[in-house]
Formats: C-alpha cells, sequence, structure tokens
C-alpha cells in the first residue's frame, strides 16, 4: 500500500472518530426568569463536527440554551462543559465559542473589513494574518471585494454573510447560531441553506443552530433536537425525527400529519376508529391507549370504498402543485391526505395504510410533556 | 388670500412680542448716549469696556469654567446612569426615569435653597466648588434626557457580539456602544453646557461671597445701576446661547 493511501486512510478514520468525540456536554441545566421556568433539568452531548439544531415553538427555551452555551445566560443550576472542561461561569469573550446573531448585530460605524477584523484586533494579530483573514472570509461567503464598504449599504443576506465571516475568522471550535435565516425571505432562506451546509463542511466545526422552522432543521442537520416548554421532546436524525416521533407533540410539530387516538390491541395490531389495522410495533400491551401518527402521504385513498380498511367521503379538496390536499371524513375523523390523485368532494371512498407506515407512540406520561396549545 | 395675510400677521406679532424686548437690548448696546432714552449714534465702545472691566472678565472665566467641567462631569455621570437604567426592568426603568425628571421640572429657586440648605448642614465653604456641585446636579437629568433614547435604540446584541469576538465589556463598551451613543452624548454636553451658562437662581444661592458668575455679575451691577455694559454683556450670553441650542438641535440630525 503506498503512503497516500495510507494517509487518507488515517485521515478518514480521525474524520470518523472524532465525529463521534463529544465536545460539549450540558448536564441537568435549569434556568428561571422572574419565577417562570425556561429549562428544567435540560441534559444535552454535542460532538464534534456536527450540524446541531435546536427545535422549537417560542419560548421552548431554545434561544436561552443558545445563549447558556455563549454565555450571555447563566444557568440557575447545572453545568456547562467543553472540551472536558467545566465553563459554566467562564465570561463570554473567554469562550473558544463565537454567535452568530439573529439581527446580525454588526457595527453600524466600522467598514466590513474593521467589523471582520474586530476579533482578530483583540487577539492582537499580525496586520498581514488579519488581511489574509479578511480576504479568506469574503471569498467564503462569496462577498469578495467588500472590504471597505458599510453595514448599512448591503442587504440583509449579505449582511447575515459577513456576520458569519465575521464569527468563523476566530476560528472558533463551535459556531452558535441563534435563527440567523429568520429576517431573510424564502427564496434567500433557501439559498442561505445549501451555503451554511458548504460552510460547514468546509470548516470542520460543528454548528448549533437554533430556529423555529421545521424546514430549515430537515434539510440542514445532523441532529435535530426538538424542544417544548423547557423540556427536550425528541433527539435524533431528520429522518428518525420525522419518521419515528415520539410523541404528539414532535409529530404536530415537524410536518403536517394525523394524531388519532387509538386501541393497541396486541402486538402488530392497532384500532383505529373502530377499525383493526396492521402495524409493525410490538411490546405495547394489550389494550392499551395509544397516540397514532400517519403522515398525510401515507394515507391510500381506494376508489373502491370496500377496498379500504375504513370508509369515508371526500370533504375538502384543494389542488397544491406537486399533490391534491384531500380531507376525508371518516368515523369521525377528519383525515388529511396528500395524494397525486385527485377524488372530487362528496365521492365515497376506503382508506389503507401500510402497516411500516403507522407510528404507535405512548400517551404523554404527564402534563409537561402535553402538547397543548402549540402554535407553529 | 385674506386667512394667509392673517396667518402671517399672526405669527409676525408673535415673533415680535417674543423678540422685541431682546432686540432693544442689543440694539442699545451699540448706543452710544449713556441714556436710554435717546440715540446717541452707533458705537462698539460698550464692549470694548466690557473687555477691560476686570471683575467681568473674571466672572466670564468662572461662568464658562463652571460650565465645562460641571457637564464634563454630568455627562459622565449622566452616562453610566443611562448604561444602568437601560439594562433595569420594564418597571424599574420608568420609575428612575420619572425621578430623573423631577429636578428638571422642579422651580430652580426651590433646589437653590435646597442645596444651600445642604451645603451648609455640610459644613461646606461656599465658592466655586459648591456652585460647580449644584451645576453637576442639575445638569445630570439633562444629560440622560439626550442620551437614553440614543440607548434604547442600539440593539443590545451589537454589545454581545463584542463581548463574543473576545472583547473584554469595557473594551465592548468604548468600541461599539460608545460610537453608537456619541450623538447623544454631544447633544447631552451642549444641553448641559447651556444650562450651566444661563443658570441665575441656583447659582445665587450656592455661591460664596466675592465668587461670582456672569448672571450673578449683572445682578449685581443691575442694583447698582444700569451701566451700557450690561446691555453689551447680556447681547453677548444670548448670542452665545443662541448658538449651543442652534449646535445641541444639529447634532443628532448629522449622524442619523
Amino acid at each position: 500500500m503506498d503512503q497516500l493511501s495510507a494517509q487518507f486512510l488515517t485521515f478518514t478514520y480521525r474524520r470518523i472518530s472524532s465525529m463521534n468525540k463529544e465536545l460539549i456536554n450540558l448536564i441537568d441545566i435549569s434556568k428561571s426568569f422572574d419565577g417562570e421556568m425556561v429549562l428544567d433539568e435540560l441534559h444535552l452531548n454535542i460532538h464534534e463536527n456536527e450540524f446541531l439544531t435546536l427545535l422549537g415553538p417560542s419560548g421552548c427555551g431554545k434561544t436561552t440554551t443558545l445563549r447558556i452555551l455563549g454565555g450571555f445566560v447563566t444557568p440557575d443550576k447545572g453545568r456547562v462543559v467543553f472540551g472536558g472542561q467545566d465553563i459554566t461561569n467562564m465570561p463570554p469573550n473567554k469562550r473558544q465559542l463565537n454567535t452568530v446573531f439573529q439581527k446580525y448585530a454588526l457595527f453600524t460605524h466600522m467598514n466590513i473589513a474593521e467589523n471582520i477584523a474586530f476579533g482578530l484586533k483583540i487577539k492582537n494579530k499580525s496586520k498581514n494574518y488579519i488581511d489574509d483573514k479578511i480576504k479568506y472570509a469574503l471569498k467564503l461567503v462569496n462577498l469578495d471585494g467588500y472590504e471597505k464598504r458599510m453595514p448599512d449599504s448591503l442587504s440583509g443576506g449579505q449582511q447575515q454573510r459577513i456576520a458569519i465571516a465575521r464569527a468563523i475568522v476566530n476560528e472558533p471550535k463551535v459556531l452558535l447560531l441563534d435563527e440567523p435565516l429568520g429576517a431573510l425571505d424564502l427564496k434567500l432562506r433557501q439559498d442561505m441553506q445549501y451555503e451554511l451546509i458548504r460552510l460547514k463542511n468546509e470548516l470542520g466545526i460543528t454548528f448549533i443552530y437554533v430556529t423555529h422552522d421545521q424546514e430549515e432543521a430537515l434539510t440542514m442537520s445532523d441532529t435535530i433536537v426538538v424542544m417544548n416548554q423547557g423540556y427536550i421532546q425528541q433527539i435524533g436524525t431528520p429522518e428518525t425525527i420525522y419518521n419515528e416521533p415520539e410523541n404528539a407533540f414532535v409529530a404536530d410539530f415537524i410536518g403536517d400529519s394525523n394524531i388519532i387516538a387509538s386501541m393497541m390491541l396486541e402486538d402488530k395490531l392497532v384500532s383505529i376508529l373502530g377499525a383493526k389495522f396492521a402495524c409493525v410495533d410490538t411490546g405495547f400491551g394489550h389494550n392499551k391507549p395509544v397516540d397514532v401518527v400517519i403522515r398525510p402521504e401515507d394515507v391510500e385513498l381506494t376508489k373502491q370504498p370496500e377496498d379500504g380498511t375504513i370508509q369515508g367521503t371526500v370533504t375538502h379538496l384543494i389542488f397544491k402543485g406537486v399533490h391534491y390536499e384531500m380531507e376525508v371524513t371518516a368515523n369521525g375523523f377528519e383525515w388529511l391526505v396528500h395524494s397525486t390523485g385527485m377524488f372530487p368532494v362528496g365521492t365515497p371512498v376506503g382508506i389503507k395504510v401500510d402497516p411500516f407506515n403507522i407510528q404507535i407512540m405512548n400517551k404523554p406520561a404527564s402534563e409537561d410533556e402535553e402538547a397543548v396549545g402549540v402554535e407553529e | 388670500m385674506i386667512r394667509t395675510t392673517a396667518k402671517k400677521i399672526y405669527i409676525a406679532l408673535i415673533f415680535i412680542f417674543l423678540y422685541a424686548p431682546i432686540a432693544t437690548l442689543m440694539v442699545l448696546s451699540f448706543n452710544a448716549s449713556r441714556t436710554r432714552a435717546k440715540w446717541g449714534g452707533f458705537t462698539t465702545k460698550w464692549y470694548f469696556s466690557l473687555f477691560e472691566n476686570r471683575e467681568i472678565m473674571q466672572a466670564l472665566w468662572n461662568t464658562l469654567l463652571i460650565a465645562f467641567v460641571s457637564s464634563f462631569i454630568a455627562v459622565i455621570i449622566g452616562t453610566i446612569a443611562c448604561i444602568a437604567i437601560n439594562d433595569m426592568s420594564k418597571r424599574n426603568r420608568t420609575i428612575i426615569m420619572g425621578v430623573t425628571n423631577i429636578p428638571m421640572l422642579n422651580a430652580d429657586i426651590v433646589t437653590g435653597i435646597s442645596l444651600m440648605l445642604l451645603f451648609i448642614s455640610l459644613g461646606l465653604k461656599f465658592g466655586l466648588g459648591t456652585i460647580l456641585l449644584a451645576h453637576i446636579t442639575f445638569n445630570i437629568p439633562y444629560v440622560i434626557l439626550c442620551v437614553m433614547p440614543r440607548m434604547k435604540q442600539i440593539s443590545p446584541s451589537t454589545y454581545e457580539a463584542a463581548l463574543d469576538l473576545g472583547a473584554s465589556p469595557v473594551r465592548a463598551f468604548f468600541k461599539v456602544v460608545f460610537p453608537d451613543i456619541l450623538p447623544g452624548v454631544l447633544s447631552g454636553f451642549l444641553m448641559a453646557f447651556t444650562m450651566s451658562l444661563d443658570d441665575f437662581i441656583i447659582t445665587h444661592f450656592t455661591k460664596g461671597a466675592g465668587v461670582d458668575t456672569l448672571s450673578t455679575k449683572i445682578y449685581t451691577e443691575v442694583k447698582k445701576g444700569i451701566k451700557p455694559e450690561m446691555y453689551a454683556l447680556s447681547t453677548i450670553i444670548f448670542v452665545t446661547v443662541l448658538l449651543l441650542l442652534f449646535l445641541v438641535n444639529k447634532a443628532p440630525k448629522e449622524k442619523a
């Protein structure tokens, strides 16, 4: 084996192993503001090289978690460990993390080059070093030649790129991003999502991203942490979160879904709205009340009503471009259905679901976990 | 047509009533005759004799010194106060802003007498020092009034961004926050300078014997009989304050 491929193998090995190494541990973090609990014993491990997204509705504690990581908020209880070192009480200016703020927070009286150089000048880097870094960072965010411009003269998207450039020149191990695309329009937001993925791969550092936008989370993340009311609801890859939501809150928050209170009759058999559906889950016991999640695209409609497991009538029909969105009333429940086939309002249809597409969830154990009053 | 003419006349009348006394004073300051009754020809001699009067020049120096030092110190204290007030909860902020506004609305004579009583009870020696203390005190609310709106405008995340990039809190303040509130700080300084310059009542109660500012000097002179030099001096004060007010109103707009 020649030397080059040996080096390549070591390199690959290191990448894979570093991916698994824990970088940050949030240990039993609690925080309340004015007597209101915002985080309750939050426990989270963040790995090197990970794109981790904290996802949840406003007030779920995701921004507070990020601010605790940045050092702008001190937790009431618990510890923040960074690379084995306790940094719970370390001030923000001493931490090896940099933040990209929601409203860019550029220094308006400085030009772009001075903005980017800010952190490096504090570290007393040489002028050559700083100039090189500015060039490199501007190239990385596709804004070469903008050194002498003032922040006011840039568009929102450009300002956001400068904010990212200003953070990454300091070579942080972790970049914290607080809803950085929140103020941008849809098209720009989608472009920036690809930009961020590219940046993360080129820099090879950890990104911790806060958003309430489930699409953003699904597109970019390695790991999604779904939060609600100060608790983590589920941690997993985008695929796991979408296909196997652990509770009704996650199912409801990530995408459209039909959540139906049902009864687990025995292993691999569930009674939904009085009809028996085959499923693949086991171990829930006999005659156990559960919640069932079925994604609208997984509901199959049949022309002959008797071909379906249960029968219903189409009550709503909207053309959505790629698919039709329909509502089918069957056994008193309004099923949301996405389908490329069209059934006019009033048509009697049958409903079928593939056993693999029926996701069974335990009923919420406590009130805290219950998904109440959630609005996207 | 009639309505617009009537409007113009009305406005003209307002300005005549407002500025006629000052105009009279200014005209008289150039009157060669010693009496107010008749016009003795144009002269600037009162201005020259004014500048040759050593007591008046001493008073002028005192006035400028007190105005400058008191507004400078008030700006420092006021700006620091603004940082703290901005960080408070909404309820506390409203209370503190209310409290700082009271001295501005309070009658000068009440402020003057209460400061005098305070200085006496503290056993302070009346003189330039006590005038200075009094002026700093009444200037702080004006500084807060000018700086606070700028402070509220700037986003807290620029300060946090500076910390995040490694700046110490002090450095973050001077590099990032201060340039943003500078227009407010400057107009606060000019406002305080103006207030200090034209104060009479509070100075009157807090000055010691033999120490005078321009306003108290004029008051003493007028008691002895009005000299034309006083017209000249009043004219100078009026023009200076006018210029400063012009600067105060101009300063924040340039940045915006």
